[in-house]
């Protein structure tokens, strides 16, 4: 098998007396869609930030493409946020800028990478609106004129513009009507495929987990308690929170 | 009661030229400067006051404009200041000055080497509007990450057609740094580039100075398939002909009436029949 694209090990952060993550190791390989589950509190969102370099652990190592993104620059590890990797928060407005057009906000990651010519940003901003089922015509409106599916869509379209390789997702179905969640868990589906990314994404659904993950991760208390093949982890789960959780799910 | 030479103390003029040697050291880089009360509000020009009394010595020759005329009320009153707390000669002849403070206007006729113009700064950082929070801001300058403002270029395109605004269109200084131009009209912009003069920024009210030295490069932000293009009124100036300088509209009467004169009244004066 190929090396992977990312590695973490031994990943531990206190805040204060909290130990919001406790000794977490997590892989991804190209491609591969990852699904981290747990309940609240569980350091899902932290684990997100350490590995896209948006905080520091006080232990452990992230590697991307075999390098040690704790000893990266800011600037190098600013240069991967914005062309190789990819982040989609569960709030659109911490994602989106909300005073720039739908077309400045899927061309900003062109343009940081130094694209000068309009007419090629806005062709390939209007082509990423259809892609994410916005109408073309609504490439020159503000987000807050969106729904929130729409802004969503549009959050995914602007990260996924300069076809980066690996994307986080923090809960990105999180405020959305059940009808938009699945609709939206769809295209992040198709999208994923389309374009083979590796995606490492927070979720509370196990549905969704599901529908998009090859494997899944369970954290509880800031550690990794089961890992797996998602049909294995949530047709035959070991851990006892684990079996909790898939059967919580089922009854609900 | 009594002022130093050029009203501010030595210890803060100092100062103030420590920031200058850095700032041009560093071409379009902001450098930050303990700004010092002056006896006039901010907005009227303190920063580029500044910067004046700590470069300003008895064998220089002033001039000051604002908006490009000489003779307005703020204009005056800063040359007489200069005259009164330095003794220095003053003039309102571009070619005759050693240093020229400046509010909105780069002067038309082509600066000189050994000539040091001083712009009066309202607001140093080109990215405030985009970028509020000064650590991301300056971060961001640090990183020379500037995709922010090409999207502000691109919304300027996408909701006016044009890429060039109006005035205070920002500039790459040196290929590195992203610069505020201060509020002068776009029109003059390709005038700092390769400039022979100094050309010093001084904003008082957020304390920082900022410089080009002579023939360095000044590039006006743009896309490749929209070049900046700045505009001028399409007319000549009504008083002396000229068709490459850049025009004030003036209201002539209470019935619409209107023409286009020079903003730069100097260069208007010395061409007028
Ligand atoms: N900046 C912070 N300062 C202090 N404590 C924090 C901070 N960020 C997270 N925590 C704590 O760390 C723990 C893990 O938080 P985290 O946000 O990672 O959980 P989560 O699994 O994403 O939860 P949720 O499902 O509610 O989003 C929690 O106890 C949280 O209160
Ligand atoms: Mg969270
Ligand atoms: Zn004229």
């Amino acid at each position: 098998m190929s090396a992977p694209l990312m590695q973490a090990t031994g990943l531990t952060l206190n805040f204060g007396r909290i130990r919001a993550l406790d000794d977490v190791g997590i892989s991804i390989w190209p491609g591969e869609v990852v699904a981290i589950v747990g309940e609240s509190g569980s350091g899902k969102s932290t684990l997100l930030r350490v590995l896209s370099g948006q905080a520091q652990a006080d232990a452990g190592q992230v590697l991307y493409d075999g390098q040690d993104v704790g000893a990266m620059t800011e600037a190098g590890r600013r240069r991967l946020l914005r062309a190789e990797w990819g982040f989609v928060h569960q709030n659109p407005r911490d994602g989106l800028r909300m005073a720039v057009s739908a077309g400045g906000n899927i061309g900003e990651r062109l343009m940081a990478q130094g694209n000068c010519h309009y007419g090629n940003i806005r062709k390939s901003a209007a082509s990423w609106l259809q892609k994410v089922e916005i109408e073309v015509d609504r490439l020159d409106d503000l987000p807050r004129t969106f729904s929130g599916g729409m802004q969503q869509r549009l959050q995914i379209a602007r990260t996924l513009v300069t076809e980066p390789r690996l994307i986080f997702m923090d809960e990105p179905t999180g405020g959305l009507d059940v009808s938009v969640q699945a609709r939206l868990l769809d295209l992040i589906r198709a999208l994923v495929a389309e374009l083979g990314l590796a995606v490492l994404i927070v979720t509370h659904d196990i549905a969704a987990a599901r529908l998009l993950a090859h494997r899944i991760v369970v954290m509880r208390h800031g550690r990794v308690v089961e890992e797996g093949l998602t049909d294995r982890v949530l047709d035959d789960p070991q851990h006892p929170y684990t079996q909790l959780l898939v059967t919580s799910v089922l009854a609900a | 009661m009594t002022y130093s030479y050029a009203f501010l103390d030595e210890a803060t003029k100092r100062m103030i030229r420590r920031a200058i040697l850095k700032a041009v050291a560093i071409p379009g880089h902001q450098v930050p400067f303990g700004a010092r009360e002056m006896p006039l509000p901010y907005g009227w020009g303190t920063g580029g006051i500044q910067v004046t009394a700590s470069i300003i010595g008895r064998s220089d020759v002033l001039k000051v404009i604002d908006q490009g005329a000489d003779d307005t009320t703020n204009a005056v009153s800063i040359r007489r200041f200069f005259a009164r707390t330095a003794g220095v000669a003053t003039t309102t002849h571009t070619a005759e000055a050693s240093i020229i403070q400046t509010r909105h206007r780069i002067p038309e006729r082509v600066l000189q080497p050994g000539q040091i113009i001083v712009y009066q700064v309202p607001m140093p950082e080109p990215l405030s509007r985009l970028e509020p929070r000064v650590v991301e801001s300056t971060k961001l300058h640090a990183l020379a990450d500037y995709g922010l403002m090409q999207v502000r270029l691109y919304e300027d395109i996408a909701r006016h057609g044009r890429s060039a605004s109006a005035y205070n269109h920002p500039v790459m200084v040196n290929g590195r740094y992203l610069m505020s131009p201060s509020p002068i009209p776009a029109f003059d912009n390709p005038k700092m580039d390769r400039m022979p003069a100094l050309q010093l920024f001084g904003a008082g009210r957020e304390k920082r100075i900022y410089a080009v030295p002579p023939y360095t490069s000044v590039k006006s932000l743009d896309f490749e398939d929209h070049p900046f293009d700045p505009i001028r009124a399409p007319h000549p100036c009504a008083i002396c002909g000229a068709t490459d300088s850049y025009l004030d509209e003036i209201v002539t009467d209470d019935v619409g009436g209107r023409m286009f004169v020079c903003s730069d009244t100097d260069h208007c004066e010395e061409r007028a029949p």
